[in-house]
């Protein structure tokens, strides 16, 4: 829970974006059927991306985006003191996103292969996900933020009550809806590592989860892996594709 | 007139990433007139090395939310061309469908949510939902039916999930595309004339400035191209999309993370504008009329006239999705499993026609199927040259208006572009040296 309580009136939202691809900003606008509602339960007083305007003050800040500049973190700790309420927004912002990638890979590596000699132009520092510097009060997760899951999430926020994350696999959601399993039709699956919330959206339309919604709590990696053998990826190829999303989470990790 | 002007718009609004408007003007002489794009890198060079070619589309989509489809597709038929996959007449038109929804998409949100607040004197969309309910309500309708052509055909309009290389893993059902098409043909159509109503009244504020440029774009015989095509350029004609390198010729400049672009001259202009100079005689006849009643007629060389086009040609992907979903029913739709089986390991090209213009994509797979190369060429990067260009031209000849009319417009021109800031960032152009 936040520390301050929400104000009584309209909350006032602000929403801004880091290193990201801006799809979680996108799906806020893709709120068709519900943008008018929501803008009757809160007064949005800064978004770049489709206002003019800044303010000084918010009740709830969410965020989009991973950090991965000095920049960054100023503007973050800036934020953080300006909201009572702060939303991590999607993959990126939640655990780095698949930014965090090139945190696998030597950064100075990284960097002369984009830029060459003029590497020092452009600082740089290891994708990181937003709770990695300030506190934050709650998650939104998948690439792109799962839309039920914002929506429930922003209602609570609304009539001040709580959220709860789910940590079950996909799974379990995979099972409710009587798919068959991905491994049965041939293909590899993250979904006994990845946290539910989607409702097994992608398994359901046929393809295999990446995991982008994150790790639950205490997943099995040394028995995903080996699933994953089993069902013809080497481990080199099951490591990176179980590192797609979850590069920071799986750091120092015993392969 | 001498004068001097100092403009500095840090962090322009309402387009997509983050660029800077710079102008500098000592006693009338234009010092500097620029967009700088200040975007942070991502490196996606360093997700994609040694990635397998199942990855490469998911990857890649997450260049940019907005364009997510645009890259995907563009990402699969670069790879199916690498791995030799042939795709059914079946994917080929649903990937067709899936890209007048996401143009439909791209464009009315520019249009209504990012551009008319300009010609309203609104900081944004959202003063318009009490002094103009009808025009919101309506522009959300048909953003929501645009995006539901997605949710149903690629599982997700944002970062699609069913198209995959060699296919789709889900074919929609007869049901639902028929669903699709009852709302195009009720809903849409006549959303779409009420929306050429309210362009047109707004029409009269798009500021009069003409800067003669070389537009390119791709261009099919057959249809309006969006899919496939040649690269056509107005200044050099059609050549095929392998040559996309010389017709791009990527350089560095000092003030933009993003590189830029020439090919005949100092630069170029792709989008919606360079669609309509190149291939305004396959449009169908409704967008041909909205375009007679906006003004726009072929050989359009001002900018902001941009969204104009980009309006204009989504009442053709309206009516095209129809006639797409029409033959997808008449032929009867196929459960195919998608074609993954590589007959070849090398390199290959695609060349898309998304919301800002033409994209590209090149992969080179090893022979384990695993990403080797690869390089993207972005439209707003291809743009950024003509948009410097326009702002030189432009600042001497409106310098005589107050500072706030001045950056008024220069802001205006740069979101005529519909600017996609972090695909131009994000691009990745870099081959492996292992």
């Amino acid at each position: 829970m936040a520390d301050k309580p929400l104000r009584t009136d309209k909350p006032r939202v602000a929403i801004f974006d880091f290193t990201g691809c801006e799809g979680c900003e996108l799906n806020q606008l893709n709120f068709e059927d519900q943008l008018l509602d929501i803008l009757a339960h809160v007064d949005i007083v800064e978004w770049r991306e489709a206002m003019d305007g800044h303010a000084d003050e918010y009740d709830i800040a969410f965020v989009e985006g991973c950090l991965s500049t000095p920049d960054c973190i100023k503007r973050i700790h800036d934020i953080r003191r300006r909201t009572k309420v702060l939303v991590a927004l999607g993959a990126c912002a939640v655990t780095g996103g698949v930014n965090a990638v090139k945190n696998t890979r030597p950064i100075e590596d990284v960097r002369e292969e984009v830029y060459g000699d003029d590497k020092y132009l452009f600082p740089t520092l290891p994708a990181l996900p937003v709770s990695s510097v300030v506190k934050v009060d709650y998650n939104v997760r998948g690439c792109p933020m799962t839309q039920i899951e914002f929506l429930r999430l922003f209602t609570a926020l609304v009539m001040g009550k709580d959220f709860v994350e789910p940590d079950q696999s996909v799974c379990v959601e995979c099972k409710l809806r009587e798919n068959e399993c991905v491994f049965e039709k041939g293909m590899i699956c993250l979904g006994p590592v990845t946290r539910a919330g989607c409702n097994a959206h992608c398994t359901t339309v046929g393809q295999y989860c990446t995991g982008c919604r994150g790790l639950v709590s205490e997943p099995n990696i040394k028995g995903m892996e080996e699933i994953l053998v089993q069902h013809g990826l080497s481990v080199d190829e099951a490591w990176k594709r179980l590192e797609l999303y979850n590069a920071n989470q799986l750091e120092g990790v015993q392969r | 007139m001498s004068r001097n002007l100092d403009i500095n718009v840090e962090h322009l609004t309402r387009v997509e990433g983050h660029g800077n408007i710079v102008v500098n003007m000592r006693e009338g002489v234009l010092e500097k007139a620029q967009l700088e794009i200040v975007e942070a890198p991502r490196y996606f060079e360093a997700m994609l090395k040694g990635r397998s070619f199942h990855e490469a589309a998911i990857i890649t989509s997450r260049i940019c939310g907005i364009c997510s489809l645009g890259h995907q597709i563009t990402s699969l038929k670069a790879t199916e061309q690498a791995l030799g996959l042939e795709v059914s007449e079946q994917t080929v038109l649903l990937r067709k469908l899936l890209i007048h929804g996401a143009t439909l998409q791209s464009n009315i949100l520019h249009a209504y949510f990012l551009a008319a607040p300009d010609f309203l004197g609104e900081g944004s969309v959202f003063p318009l939902v009490g002094t103009h309910p009808e025009v919101v309500v309506r522009a959300l309708r048909m953003k929501r039916l645009a995006n539901d052509i997605g949710d149903v055909v690629s599982g997700r309009a944002v970062h699609p999930i069913t198209p995959v290389p060699g296919g789709f893993t889900r074919i929609p059902t007869r049901k639902e595309l028929l669903e699709l098409k009852r709302r195009l043909v009720e809903d849409m159509v006549p959303d779409f004339a009420a929306t050429v109503d309210t362009m047109e009244a707004l029409a009269g504020a798009i500021p009069d400035f003409t800067r003669e440029t070389e537009f390119i774009s791709l261009r099919s015989e057959d249809e309006y191209g969006l899919y496939d095509g040649q690269i056509c350029s107005t200044d050099t004609g059609c050549v095929p999309d392998t040559e996309y390198m010389a017709m791009t010729n990527e350089h560095v400049v000092g003030h933009s993370t993003s590189k830029h672009c020439k090919v005949s001259r100092s630069s170029y202009m792709v989008g919606a504008l360079a669609r309509w100079n190149n291939s305004h005689d396959k449009l169908c006849d409704v967008a041909l009329d909205a375009a007679k009643r906006l003004g726009l007629a072929p050989d359009c060389h001002n900018p902001y006239m941009n969204t104009i086009a980009q309006v204009v040609e989504a009442g053709h992907c309206a009516l095209d999705a129809v006639a797409i979903i029409d033959k997808l029913l008449d032929d009867g739709l196929k459960d195919e499993q998608p074609n993954q089986e590589p007959t070849r390991f090398g390199t290959g090209v695609g060349a898309t026609e998304v919301p800002r213009g033409i994209l590209y994509h090149e992969y080179t797979y090893d022979r384990q199927g695993r990403v080797a190369a690869a390089n993207c060429i972005i439209p707003t990067g291809q743009n950024l040259a003509n948009i410097d260009d326009d702002m030189k031209k432009l600042v001497p000849e409106i310098v005589g208006e107050t500072k706030e009319e001045i950056t008024l417009k220069l802001e205006m021109l740069v979101r005529a572009y519909d600017p996609c800031i972090s695909c131009s960032v994000h691009l990745l152009d870099v081959d492996f040296i292992e």
